[in-house]
Order: structure tokens, then sequence, then C-alpha cells
């Protein structure tokens, strides 16, 4: 049997297979169809400071190979998070990461205080590029100066594993991945989704309440793919892939691109055990291949 | 309910009209634990433009035979796969999906159902008149063609058609029918499912009786379990997910579908 195990800073994943925030809830919406604890982690559902009822329906377009959504953040807040849904979470022995998101600067700094007081959540992931607020959000993610400011604000109040999760609107990821290492930043994530739209033709109005929405899915991989190995090249810290990852072959790709782990999105709402196939299917490859170490994967593309 | 993910042979696929097939499902194992009015997320195979499940509800289920039903209304190529499927083939379902309806017993219900809308109806008539229930059914459609498997329906109580050409039943919207005209309209309870001003008109009339109405909506989602947030409908609580607090809800808790003063407050812009 190969070692799975991965470093992502502090955390020791059994594996490297993790579940984006927003595709798996808390972890329990998927109890009844997978082991949740045979994977590497969990970055649940985002947390904001204050309650948010997100954006009116319709949220969602299925698109070519993929989906739009618009959903805007809706959870109950931090504090119905510690005092609610963090007690919900203590079952899982694998690593529950939170997704940590805000208006101002000083919001993000209130989720990340409040979350750095919680034992068992080791980790937070930064959300610097929710495309789908008015306020915050990708608005920190797609400059250099905004990304600094929150990434060093945040560092500052929490001393666990902070990873930030990159926006791919951007011109040069590269840039603002180099300032979120520089402000303190663990590791990286990417990529979030990527702004994108649908029309109906028929009624001539937008699918969507917001207009525009995030595009995640398949149909991302190509440009996800791109983004992970510019990031891995430019930074020292461990890069987690994102974006439409459904195989475990997608999962390899993106660690020969130079990730050290992986997270799974919408793959988990076309199949509720799509995470675990992938972690199948990346034992099988080691196997195949005659690997003994997933870690000989990260930054394996051959030019 | 435990819900599960299971790949279901296609037993039967009978054409009910130019656009609705009714799909019979079975497996080797018992099929699980469900009530009227929960749904399943069906895998759509084969289709390019199709890459989300599909929710349908569940139409009927004979234990006996240990088969499931789903009515199928093609609507696009995603639909029009799985209304050619043939026996033999595999679907990828998951299921049971959502809350069901409340389920009452020795009562007179009155079901209300348009167009496509009566896929939940026909499972839940059936545990209603088992339930000793006094079941009447009301089923609006734009012509005969569009009135789906009405005979199927009278083993459970007493059928009422509506049909906007006239064709079958009375002349009209099923709004209009003079089961829901009366002005002595009297049941413990009032089930609908159908095109959206349908559902409201109907808990409109349910309201002014003095009747609880429970309706089945049918926003577009893609998880089918409350993970993704995208088929909230906005209720008195809050947005909540009509994928699991719902797909049934009782039209009381649905903003802007009961006559009651709105309180005035809005979200944050």
């Amino acid at each position: 049997m190969a070692s799975l195990e991965v470093n992502i800073h502090n955390l020791k994943l059994k594996n490297p297979v993790l579940t984006a925030s927003g595709t798996f809830g808390y972890g329990e919406e998927y109890d009844d169809f997978i082991d949740v604890n045979a994977l590497g982690g969990i970055i649940v559902k985002a947390t904001t400071p204050e309650h948010r009822e997100g954006n009116p329906y319709p949220r969602m377009a299925e698109t070519p190979m993929g989906m739009l959504n618009a959903v805007g953040l809706q959870n109950k807040g931090v504090d119905y998070f510690v005092e609610h849904i963090y007690p919900r979470l203590l079952k899982y022995s694998n690593y529950v990461i939170a997704n940590v998101s805000g208006s101002t600067v000083e919001g993000y700094v209130e989720v990340a205080e409040k979350i750095n007081r919680l034992d068992h959540i080791q980790a937070i992931e930064l959300n610097i590029s929710c495309p789908n607020v008015k306020e915050g959000g990708m608005a920190f993610g797609t400059s250099c100066p905004s990304a600094t400011a929150v990434t060093r604000a945040v560092r500052e109040v929490y001393d666990k594993t902070l990873i930030v999760k990159l926006s791919p609107n951007v011109t040069r990821i590269e840039d603002i991945a180099l300032a979120v290492e520089e402000a303190g930043a663990d590791a990286i994530s990417l990529i979030n989704t990527l702004l994108g739209m649908a029309i109906n033709a028929e009624t001539r109005r937008p699918v969507l309440s917001t207009v525009t929405g995030g595009l995640s899915g398949p149909a991302v991989k190509p440009v996800a793919l791109r983004m992970v190995w510019q990031v891995a090249k430019a930074v020292k810290v461990p890069v987690i892939g994102i974006g439409g990852i459904t195989t475990a072959a997608d999962a390899i790709e993106f660690m020969l691109a130079g990730a050290s782990a992986i997270q799974v999105g919408t793959a988990n709402f076309i199949d509720p055990q799509a995470s675990v196939k992938i972690l199948a299917g990346i034992e099988e490859y080691l196997y195949r291949h005659n690997i003994s170490d997933v870690r000989e994967l990260t930054g394996g593309l051959v030019l | 309910m435990k819900k599960y993910i299971l790949d279901l042979k296609v037993r039967s696929n009978r054409r009910l009209n130019r656009n609705h097939n009714l799909l019979e499902l079975g497996c080797i194992n018992p099929l699980p634990p469900m009530v009227p009015g929960q749904f399943a997320e069906v895998r759509v195979d084969g289709s390019q433009t199709t890459y989300l499940r599909r929710p349908f509800s569940i139409h009927r289920v004979d234990r006996a035979a240990n088969t499931m039903h789903l009515l199928i209304k093609s609507v696009g190529d995603g639909t029009r796969k799985l209304a050619d499927l043939e026996a033999g083939d595999s679907v990828n379902i998951m299921l049971p999906l959502g809350s069901g309806f409340t389920l009452t017993r020795n009562a007179r219900v009155l079901l209300v159902g348009g167009g496509c809308g009566v896929a939940p109806l026909y499972y839940l008539a059936d545990h209603l008149f088992r339930q000793g229930n006094k079941v009447d059914i009301l089923i609006g459609g734009r012509s005969a063609d569009d009135i789906l498997m009405a005979d199927d329906y009278r083993a459970f109580g007493t059928v009422y058609i509506a049909t906007e050409d006239g064709t079958l039943g009375e002349k009209g919207m099923v709004t209009g029918h003079s089961v829901l005209k009366n002005k002595e309209l009297s049941y413990d309870m009032i089930y609908c499912c159908g095109p959206d001003g349908m559902m409201r008109a109907v808990a409109g009339i349910a309201e002014a009786h003095g009747i609880e109405c429970e309706v089945s909506l049918e926003n577009t989602m893609a998880c089918g379990i409350g993970v993704c947030l995208c088929c909230v409908v906005e209720t008195h609580e809050g947005n909540q997910c009509v994928c699991t607090q719902g797909p049934v809800f009782n039209s009381k808790q649905l903003k802007g579908w009961t006559a009651e003063v709105e309180t005035g407050c809005s979200l944050d812009q």
C-alpha cells in the first residue's frame, strides 16, 4: 500500500482528498452516502460574521459541463456556527476546515478570531474570492493590496493553519498568490468560481436573479489546472487544487501541476460518492504506476 | 429518513401522451422506505446538455411488485433521454429526498393537480385512501390529452376534471371548477401540485375557506440534499431549501402566498 499522507503546513492529512466549501454542507448531509472520515478532510460552508439570507431565487443555471451559482454566502453567521454547528462537527475525526468570509476586514477578523478558539478546527480557508456578494468576497481577492490587507489582519488573530482561497477572476493570479504568501498565508487553495452569466433567449432575461454568477464544474477544469500550475511555480507554500475535479485522473493532473492536495466540489452534487471514488482511484493509480508515496505526484509534470 | 443512491432497472416505460412517460423502476432488494411527497434525483446519462441530476416526484410505489414509478415530462434533452429508456436499462437514482405531505386519517381531503403536477398525487391518493380518508381528486389540463391516467385515480375516490378547451370534464381552468367554486367548500386539507400560478390560486381559495393547504414546489436544484442552497424559496422563516425543507410546504409558510399583511422588512440589499 502506498502512503497517501500529505502535509499542508501543520496539517497531516491522511490523504490528499478534501471537499470544497459550499459543495459539502457540514459533512453530515453526506453521511448516508459515504464514510466522511475516509477523506483527508472537509471544508465546510462559508461562515460570515452575520446571518445572511443570500440572494433571491433563481440562484442556479445549468451550463455546458457545469453550473453557475449565485447563492451569496447564505449562512446563519459565526455565532450560530460556534454554538449549533460546531458541536455536530466533533464526530469527524479527520480535518474539519472552516471557510471564512466577510464584507469588511473587521468582519473576516471577527469570524477568524471566534473560530480560532475551536479546538477541533485546525485550519481556516479565507474566502477572498466569492463572486456573488456585493461587498467583500471577491473584491478582496482581485487586487494585491486588499488581498494582503485581509490576509495580514487575519494572520494576526489566527494562529493555526491559514489557507487563502484565490479568485480566478484576475489578470495575473501569481501576483495575488505571492501577495498572500508574503502576508502570512500557510497554504493557498484555488480556484474559486469563474464569473459567468446565463441568458434565457426566449424571455430575453438573465437566468440568475443577480445576472452574473460563479461558474464551476468540469467546464472550468482546464483554467483551474493552468492557474494551479502558475501559482505552484511562484510560491513556496503548499497549493490545494480546486476546479471541476470529477475523477481520480483529474485529481492526479492537479497534483502533477503542483498541488499537494485537492478539493472535490461540484462533482459532489452529481455523485455524492465522488470524493471517495476519487480517493480509491488515486490509490489504484499509485499501485498501477508503482508509486510508493502520493507526494511524488506533486509537481511531477514532465515538460 | 435514510437516503440511498441506487442503480435501478427499468421494468417498463409507458408513453402516456406526446410528452409524458411513466417509467417503472425496480431492483432485486426491497426498495427503501419512502413517503408520499418525497422525490428522487435521477442521473441522466448520454445527454451532452445535461450535467445535473433531474428531480422527479415519487409517483407510485408498489410494494408487492417492489417497483416505483416516475412520471417524466419531456421538456429538454435530458428528460427526453429518460423518456427513451427501455426495459432492462439501468437508472442511477438518489432517494428518498425531501419531506412528504402531512398524512391525515379518516378526513375529507381534496387533491388538486395541474398538468404533470399530478406526479406526486397518485402515491398520496393511494396512501390517503388506505388511511380511511374520503378523497376527492381534481385534475386540470389544457385538453383531454393532458389529463393523465385519470381513471387510475378512481380507485381512491371521486375524480373531477377541468380542461381549458372543454374536451373533458368542465371547461375552464382547474381553479374555476365547480368543486373549488363551491361557497360551502369544506375539506380538512387540500393538497396541490401544479404550475405556480395554479398553486397560489388554490392556496388562496383554501385560505378563504379556512382550509389548510399543502403545495409541492419544483424549484431548479443541483444537489437535492440541502447542500448547494440553490433551490430556496422565501418563507416567513427566511430562505428554505425546497429539496430538504420541502418540496411540500404549507402555503401559509410561503412568503407572498397568502393575504396577510407584509411586515415591511426587506432583506439587506
